[in-house]
């Protein structure tokens, strides 16, 4: 039996220095499902990927992927329950070119003492190399294959990490802002792309971002959390017209601030 | 061969042996300023079994690298929960410890030093040099060498992606202590006779000195650095007690001028853009188009 969401946080609690960062948060993504997790500043959401992936453990409540409880799985285990990340700031290895990047990202499939003791990187023709590379230019990379990542533009890096965790054939990708810093123009690009993922590759997306037009454009489904707790929830239209969530963090209607002004210089 | 071509040339081929047993713990991100200590380890072990057991030294010395090893398995796990300064402090009280430990063995003569029966000649040294080299360029065209400087790199992400961070770190460690114990074993053949005060700490540091100078980024950095290394104080002979001042000199130039190592990732890739016509680069691609 599959289970309808393919995460679930049940009553996860984390708190850091005694102060509560995540506070009884309760959220399921479903399956095939494109969600954004959106908040003001400091409200916990790479948090949440964190506790997600393991990178801190819960202090409470319970984390479901696939139906599985991974509360207590190492996070280097995670990846194997099918769920991948990508950064906040980009994080690639800084001294490996972009295709060993990539090579990086398929290790949780190829990691037996047969598998780390593959020569991906000795002939020209290794199928977890052609693998790598077949990925890189599908993604419109091709020609940064053997470039040092530190010198490539910010958006290239950016697609690059998006390839290497794709290489772990996750079920679960959680996206860090991955629109920010990127110009409309590649912010589209990125849109479709992620659409296709999902689409093609049997992929829940899980995506943090700040960007509404982009969450508009790509999510179904919104869940909003300010310090810690989940304060709303549905779709982005629904988001957008909460008085709530206008008030901590969207901000209210253009007219409205606007008016406001005018009224308070007449006075 | 004139006998001092022979030991230059003995020399450079166990430094090389030693600067690949420093290179695999530091592309993992471990500074290991102890591999002295595996070196004697090696030696001692190997020259005791051919010593007493006869054993032949193409037998005896790797015997010594797996010995070096073990023990390297063992102190891992107290000795790599520590990091960065710590984890250097740790390797050189090990290497001290192993010295000092040494000096009051009397089954290998303390601190009167271990004659060793058996004797290697300069092919010998120069085989081991080569395998060794050999087996390491393998090993870093494996996805073992990837995930290593990936640990490297980013313990977190390497962490996230699935690599036993802890698994690759240790193994680093007991492979490096292995070649490093390799190379004690070959200098106990060659040379006939060791003393513990012969692995003392100059000695690891000088060896880990190659390899930064050389470059941690490439297989071929330990190479260049420790070749550049023996053979620079050998040139400068002429100018007597001077040739360590200017020794040293070129050491801090070196650093200061280029701090990533003399062999570094990116300009290997610009020798190999250049040599191989089928590999496109970024900039390149578009020429070639039309």
């Amino acid at each position: 039996m599959t289970a309808p969401n393919i995460l679930e946080l049940e009553n996860v609690h984390k708190q850091f220095g005694g102060l509560d960062v995540i506070d009884d948060l309760t959220f399921g993504v479903r399956r095939g499902s494109r969600t954004a997790l959106i908040g003001p500043n400091g409200a916990g959401k790479t948090t949440v990927f964190n506790l997600i992936t393991g990178v801190y453990a819960v202090d409470r409540g319970r984390i479901h992927v696939d139906g599985v409880d991974i509360t207590h799985v190492p996070s280097s285990r995670r990846v194997d329950h099918g769920v991948a990340r990508s950064f906040q700031n980009v994080r690639l290895m800084p001294h490996l070119n972009a295709l060993e990047n990539v090579i990086v990202g398929q290790h949780s499939r190829n990691r037996g003492f047969f598998g780390v003791l593959q020569p991906v990187n000795l002939t020209r023709n290794n199928r977890w190399k052609e693998e790598a590379r077949a990925a890189l230019h599908d993604a419109g990379l091709g020609e940064y294959e053997r470039a040092a990542v530190g010198s490539l533009p910010y958006g290239v890096q950016k697609r690059i990490e998006l390839v290497r965790a794709l290489m772990a054939h996750p079920r679960l990708l959680l996206l860090d802002e991955p629109a920010a810093g990127l110009n409309p123009a590649e912010t589209d690009d990125l849109q479709r792309q992620l659409r296709t993922i999902c689409e093609q590759g049997d992929v829940t997306l899980l995506v943090v971002e700040h960007d509404m037009q982009f969450v508009g454009a790509l999510c179904e489904h919104v869940v909003v959390i300010s310090f810690g707790k989940k304060i709303a929830e549905g779709t982005p239209k629904d988001i957008r017209q909460d008085r709530r969530v206008q008030e901590i963090y969207l901000g209210t209607p253009p007219s409205e601030p606007a008016l406001k002004k005018e009224a308070r210089r007449a006075s | 061969m004139s006998g001092y071509l022979e030991g230059i040339l003995v020399l450079l081929a166990v430094n090389i042996v030693y600067a690949y047993g420093a290179f695999l713990p530091l592309a993992a991100g471990q500074l290991n300023i102890g591999l002295a200590g595996f070196a004697a380890i090696g030696a001692y072990s190997s020259a005791y079994v051919s010593n007493v057991y006869g054993v032949h030294p193409l037998i005896a010395i790797p015997i010594g690298g797996v010995v070096a090893a073990l023990i390297a398995l063992v102190v891992a796990v107290p000795v790599l929960r520590t990091r960065g300064i710590y984890l250097a402090l740790a390797t050189f009280a090990l290497g001290q410890v192993v010295q000092a430990s040494l000096l009051n063995m009397s089954a290998v003569g303390g601190a009167a030093g271990y004659p060793v029966t058996a004797f290697i000649r300069l092919p010998v040294v120069v085989g081991f040099a080569v395998v060794v080299m050999l087996l390491v360029w393998l090993l870093f065209t494996t996805r073992f060498g990837i995930a290593a400087r990936a640990v490297h790199d980013d313990e977190r992400v390497a962490d996230l992606m699935g690599i036993e961070v802890r698994g690759f770190q240790v193994a680093a460690f007991a492979l490096g202590s292995l070649i490093s114990g390799i190379g004690g074993g070959i200098y106990a053949h060659h040379f006939s006779f060791i003393e513990a005060q012969y692995f003392n700490i100059t000695l690891s540091i000088t060896i880990v000195l190659y390899v930064l100078l050389g470059g941690t980024q490439t297989v071929f950095g330990p190479l260049i650095g420790a070749a550049v290394f023996t053979l620079l104080p050998e040139l400068l002979r002429g100018s007597a007690n001077w040739r360590y001042v200017v020794f040293a000199a070129g050491i801090i130039m070196l650093m200061a001028l280029r701090p990533q190592g003399l062999i570094t990732g990116g300009m290997l890739r610009r020798l190999f853009d250049w040599r191989d016509p089928f590999v496109k680069s970024p900039g390149a691609a578009k020429e070639r188009v039309t």
